[in-house]
């Protein structure tokens, strides 16, 4: 059976200064429908290209990607994406950002009640009713991460990419919103490939965790079934034979088997 | 925040803020600027003392101050006697409609001379033509190329070459242009009008220019990626995404281009005979009355308080437009 996103030999090359940059070389990677696939690897070695792929915001020199059958080359609201930098328009307030993206998804589908009724549910959803009519400047870098999240989960995509979602917080902060995404996930069942540095975070949050060699010419290394049972609680983790043994397979990928050459 | 930032300490005092902390602040906002004015005056006014003109000395602050009291009597007395010419006519046309009802009575409006005040009105309103005029032009000239470096690079040669431009080599060839094609039997600008507008568009154009394309280029590439993801067209990306997060540079680009058109403006009224501020100095400069000097310097000063009024309301624009309130603009 076609599984559901199919990334299907992919390589990319990027025309530089010196000549054609090789990032990606035979990337293949399936992902099942309702799978939380994290993508770990060293800096630079190609995590947010594959991602960019999928999205179609950059064009794959070789191979493509097929989503439910249907090969994807440009971008769409099917792969909504969460940025590192949360990406907010700073001139719209929280509601008023994540009313844009279902206004541009949903015009002429639902109707305006149930279009502002839809980016309230997901406002709620990531806890962030109580903050809805202030602008990104006026919120903290945790409280923008969750618009973003709002935002993309209110495209009702197929995909839901995350480039480092939680990349530029503090751990606390991170934590919460791990939590928060977990309960969601419960909920809605998505399907999610996140980009991720964090050993911990991919151990937790995954399904599947795909580890990258390191570049240039990047393909997958490792792929890893994480299977704990769900919810996954923290601090019963921490105690887990199991999860710690997942997290020193994923340390032994990174720091022994593919080691990033210090320059 | 528009120059009554000395408002803040003495409001703060008055409620009773930390008394010393709030005189000292109101010190330094009022009270140098104050003393280095008054010193300023002192010193126009020893100087101007020392220097003797064919037109006699050259004024200081006293005369000028009488000579800017004349300009208003001046003013005054004019509209007066409009006043009363439109009176006399009325009565006049009133009678005759008494007598024969079918009467034709001719209302004429009065023809008297330009007031000074006329003059800044006229002034005011060729540099926002001209203003607008180039604001038309640039913004969306900008936009469109910040978005294609093709363009970019087309038009980056020619921007550079008109840029520094004067307008007293703009002229002559606006005013030829103007009089070849703006040839109608009933005009409703003047000629004058045209031209120096016209030259005010085309010196004031580039700095919006500009700043609009550097501001449109400059765009987060992510915020663009969004507006991909939800598959804007090219109309609603430019309306929804380009241009709110390029408006803080647009607005600099305009406060620039609204203070090289005030400028530039004087000059080319003065060549152009345009019945404004730039007029009133070079017919003053004719003139050479003892008077005159003083006059001119009335003219100096007024051009530089509107221009700086000018400054401050696109300020305030600037910040109302801006999404960053927090960004210290000045
Ligand atoms: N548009 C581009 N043009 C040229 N080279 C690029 C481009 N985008 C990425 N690269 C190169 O491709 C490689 C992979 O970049 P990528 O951003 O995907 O890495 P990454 O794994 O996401 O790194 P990080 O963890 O630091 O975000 C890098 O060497 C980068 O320099
Ligand atoms: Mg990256």
């Amino acid at each position: 059976m076609e599984k559901y996103l199919n990334i299907d030999h992919v390589s990319i090359e990027f025309p530089t200064a010196n000549g054609p940059f090789k990032a990606l070389d035979n990337v293949s990677l399936k992902i099942d429908k309702g799978e939380f696939v994290s993508i770990i690897g060293h800096s630079g070695c190609g995590k947010s290209t594959v991602m960019n792929i999928v999205g179609g915001l950059y064009q794959a020199t070789e191979g493509g990607v097929i989503l439910e059958g249907r090969e994807v080359n440009e971008p769409g609201p099917d792969r909504a994406i969460v940025f590192q930098n949360h990406s907010l328009f700073p001139w719209l307030t929280a509601y008023e950002n994540v009313d844009l993206a279902v206004k541009s998804v949903f015009k002429g589908k639902k109707s305006t009640k149930e279009m502002k009724e839809w980016v309230d549910h997901n406002i709620a959803l990531v806890h962030m009713s109580h903050a809805k009519n202030k602008l990104p400047a006026e919120i903290s870098g945790g409280m923008k991460q969750r618009i973003g999240i709002a935002r993309a989960l209110a495209m009702e995509p197929k995909v839901l990419l995350m480039d480092e979602p939680f990349g530029a917080l503090d751990a606390l902060t991170r934590a919460h919103l791990q939590d928060s995404l977990m309960e969601i996930q419960t909920e809605l069942n998505n399907t999610v490939i996140m980009i991720t540095h964090d050993v911990d975070e991919a151990v937790l949050l995954s399904d599947k965790i795909v580890m990258m060699t390191n570049g240039p010419a990047a393909s997958i290394g490792e792929v890893m079934h994480v299977d704990l049972e769900r919810p996954r609680k923290r601090l019963y983790l921490s105690d887990d034979p199991k999860y710690n043994h997942f997290r020193s397979e994923v340390i032994h990928f990174l720091h022994e088997r593919h080691a990033k050459k210090v320059a | 925040m528009i120059g009554f930032t000395w408002f803040v300490p003495l409001v703060k005092l008055v409620s009773g803020e930390s008394p010393r902390v709030q005189l000292a602040e109101f010190g330094k906002m009022v009270g140098v600027p104050a003393v280095a004015f008054i010193l300023f005056l002192g010193l126009w006014h020893i100087g101007a003392a020392k220097v003797v003109t064919s037109l006699g000395q050259v004024p200081g602050p006293v005369q000028v101050y009488e000579q800017a009291g004349g300009l208003i009597d001046e003013h005054y007395q004019e509209r007066e006697k409009a006043q009363a010419f439109l009176e006399r006519q009325e009565k006049r046309n009133a009678e005759k409609l008494a007598k024969n009802p079918d009467a034709k009575v001719k209302i004429r409006p009065y023809t008297g001379k330009e007031t000074y005040f006329d003059q800044i009105l006229t002034s005011l309103f060729t540099v926002f033509i001209g203003f607008l005029i180039a604001s038309i032009i640039a913004i969306p000239a900008g936009i469109v190329s910040g978005l294609s470096d093709t363009l970019y690079s087309a038009l980056n040669p020619l921007i550079q070459i008109f840029k520094p431009v004067s307008p007293l080599a703009w002229l002559p060839i606006v005013t030829m242009v103007v009089s070849a094609t703006y040839v109608t039997a009933d005009p409703m600008f003047s000629k004058s009008f045209i031209t120096s507008a016209i030259t005010v568009t085309l010196c004031s154009l580039w700095p919006t220019l500009i700043n609009t394309a550097v501001g449109v280029s400059s765009i987060d590439r992510d915020l663009i990626n969004v507006g991909r993801v939800l598959r804007l067209n090219y109309f609603t990306t430019v309306f929804k995404i380009v241009i709110p997060s390029s408006i803080p540079m647009i607005f600099t680009g305009l406060r620039i281009s609204l203070g090289i058109g005030w400028m530039v403006l004087i000059a080319a009224e003065m060549l152009a005979q345009n019945p404004g501020l730039g007029k009133f100095v070079w017919d003053e400069f004719q003139n050479g009355s003892s008077s005159s000097l003083g006059r001119i310097m009335v003219a100096v000063l007024t051009i530089g308080i509107l221009g700086f009024m000018l400054d401050r309301i696109m300020l305030v624009m600037q910040k109302a437009f801006s999404y960053d309130k927090n960004a210290v603009v000045r």
